[in-house]
């Protein structure tokens, strides 16, 4: 479980954050979602420490993120781009994290790894990888520490149908087995299919919080994209 | 060395390693000495030639390529940043995992040549020395800087354009500064200043430590007289070799700061 109090970023004048507070539960997918720039992805990297907050706290499993970077041995996080060191190998970057995140007895999740036959890419280095199979390394390597919690950033943006499907799978069990995941998308299709809550985020403010079916029904539409569209149109739920 | 740091820096180098920017660094020095040498210069010559060569071949292409590395890896810090790493410690990590690579490429590079050709008096060694010290010296604080840089702009072009304005402003423009003073104060005693001023600029006093090393007062220019006649050759020495050292230290801690307040 993750819990946001209060959380404030600010860019000079501009508020990317007004103190949001918001709970995300294990056992389900969370999708954040909303237009470019409401701040989706300043909320995911405060989670990660990538992004120091002004204001507020982060609770992650009730303890508070006070600047040690232990806690981030329970996250698993997927970028939206995935870039690496351009010579190395693909099996030089999967031994890279395994050996700075382990000290070898860990038990891993390599199911990926098959499942997108990554083997026959190990020998090949970074810069002569397509976009696509350098997004299935990025994502073998969040689920690969078999963490507590997922953060995905446009999960399947730059992966084919079949890889797309592979990872979405893999998604849901990982939900199952009482994960936390949070999920950003702009394939509304995608979010439907995938997550059980949404974080509805317009200019830094949460708009709407709960189950899909609330905020399509609250909004009186069919689709969620329509709901959505509504929202940003300034309807109430 | 903390453990983390250590991981960090071992694939680094092996990415570094197989850089073609490496193989061209290191090829340029070994050609370039190799030549001089068998072009009949002799050790000496060699040495006063290469001299020229490393106090603005070294910190050019250390600024830049740190600088480019940097932003290139953007993305890959990342996410080195999300698994369970200290900041300070990625930031050591990344500082050695470049700057060990350029040191041995050049080391490797111009040293090879000497070796071979080079090494047989007690007097060429100790030149030979003193060229490598300042080279290694020099690579690592513009290897510093360009971090510096690289972490204070995010924009790329701006960073490029800055690491290139600061190597012009100490290769070039700051000899003209010093000279323009010497020009219109000459009738004031300068010495203090100019020696003040020298510190403030770390290729100026790698230049300075050769000089002083290689004791030829005809080309050791203003600065360097100013130098020998304060402190003599030997406190001289060691007051650039010094100042050099803060030349690393300082611009690395404010580049850790800004590194560990980032947002990424």
């Amino acid at each position: 479980m993750i819990r946001l109090h209060q959380l404030t970023k600010t860019y000079g004048t501009l508020k990317v954050l007004k103190a949001i507070d918001l709970k995300i539960d294990s056992g389900k997918v969370t999708a954040i979602v909303g237009p470019n720039g409401a701040g989706k992805t300043t909320i995911i990297k405060s989670i990660l420490g990538l992004i120091k907050p002004n204001d507020g706290e982060i609770y992650i499993q009730d303890k508070k993120i006070n600047g040690d970077c232990e806690y981030r041995r329970n996250i698993g996080y997927m970028a939206q781009i995935a870039r690496f060191p351009e010579n190395l190998t693909v099996k030089n970057v999967i031994n890279m994290i395994k050996d700075l995140r382990t000290d070898g007895h860990v038990v891993l999740d390599e199911e990926l790894i098959d499942l997108f036959n990554l083997q026959k890419e190990y020998p090949k280095q970074i810069k002569n990888l397509s976009g696509g199979n350098r997004q299935k390394v990025n994502a073998t390597i969040a689920f690969l520490f078999d963490p507590d919690i997922l953060i995905l950033d446009e999960p399947t943006a730059s992966l084919d149908p079949v890889a797309s499907s592979i990872l979405k799978d893999k998604i849901r069990d990982e939900k199952e087995s009482g994960k936390t995941i949070i999920l950003t998308s702009h394939i509304m299709a995608e979010v439907e299919e995938l997550a059980d809550d949404i974080v509805f985020l317009l200019e830094g403010d949460i708009y709407y919080e709960g189950s899909i079916l609330g905020m399509i029904t609250g909004t009186g539409e069919q689709k969620l994209e329509r709901a959505m569209a509504r929202m940003m149109e300034g309807a109430e739920v | 060395m903390n453990r983390s740091i250590l991981k960090i820096l071992k694939y680094e180098f092996q990415d570094i390693i197989r850089s073609k920017w490496l193989i061209f660094y290191t090829l340029f020095f070994f050609l370039l000495t190799e030549g001089l040498f068998r072009l009949g210069g002799g050790t000496t010559k060699t040495t006063m030639s290469m001299m020229n060569v490393v106090i603005i071949v070294v910190p050019l292409f250390c600024i830049i390529l740190g600088t480019m590395y940097l932003y290139n890896s953007r993305e890959f810090i990342q996410l080195l940043l999300t698994q369970p790493i200290k900041r300070k410690n990625l930031f050591w990590g990344i500082y050695l995992g470049l700057s060990i690579p350029l040191v041995i490429s050049f080391v490797v590079g111009m040293g090879i040549p000497y070796v071979l050709h080079g090494l047989n008096s007690a007097d060429s060694m100790s030149s030979f020395w003193t060229l490598l010290a300042s080279g290694v010296l020099l690579t690592l604080i513009f290897v510093a800087l360009s971090y510096l840089i690289a972490i204070i702009f995010d924009d790329r072009i701006r960073g490029l354009a800055t690491v290139i304005g600061i190597w012009l402003f100490f290769g070039v423009i700051y000899d003209g500064i010093v000279l323009f003073i010497i020009y219109m104060f000459g009738d004031y005693p300068l010495e203090r200043v100019i020696l003040g001023l020298t510190v403030f600029n770390p290729i100026d006093l790698a230049r300075i430590l050769l000089l002083l090393k290689f004791d030829i007062s005809a080309l050791m220019g203003y600065t360097g007289a100013v130098f020998e006649k304060f402190f003599g050759s030997g406190l001289g020495i060691i007051m650039s070799l010094s100042a050099l050292v803060f030349w690393i230290v300082i611009p690395l801690l404010l580049a850790l700061r800004k590194f560990d307040r980032k947002d990424f």
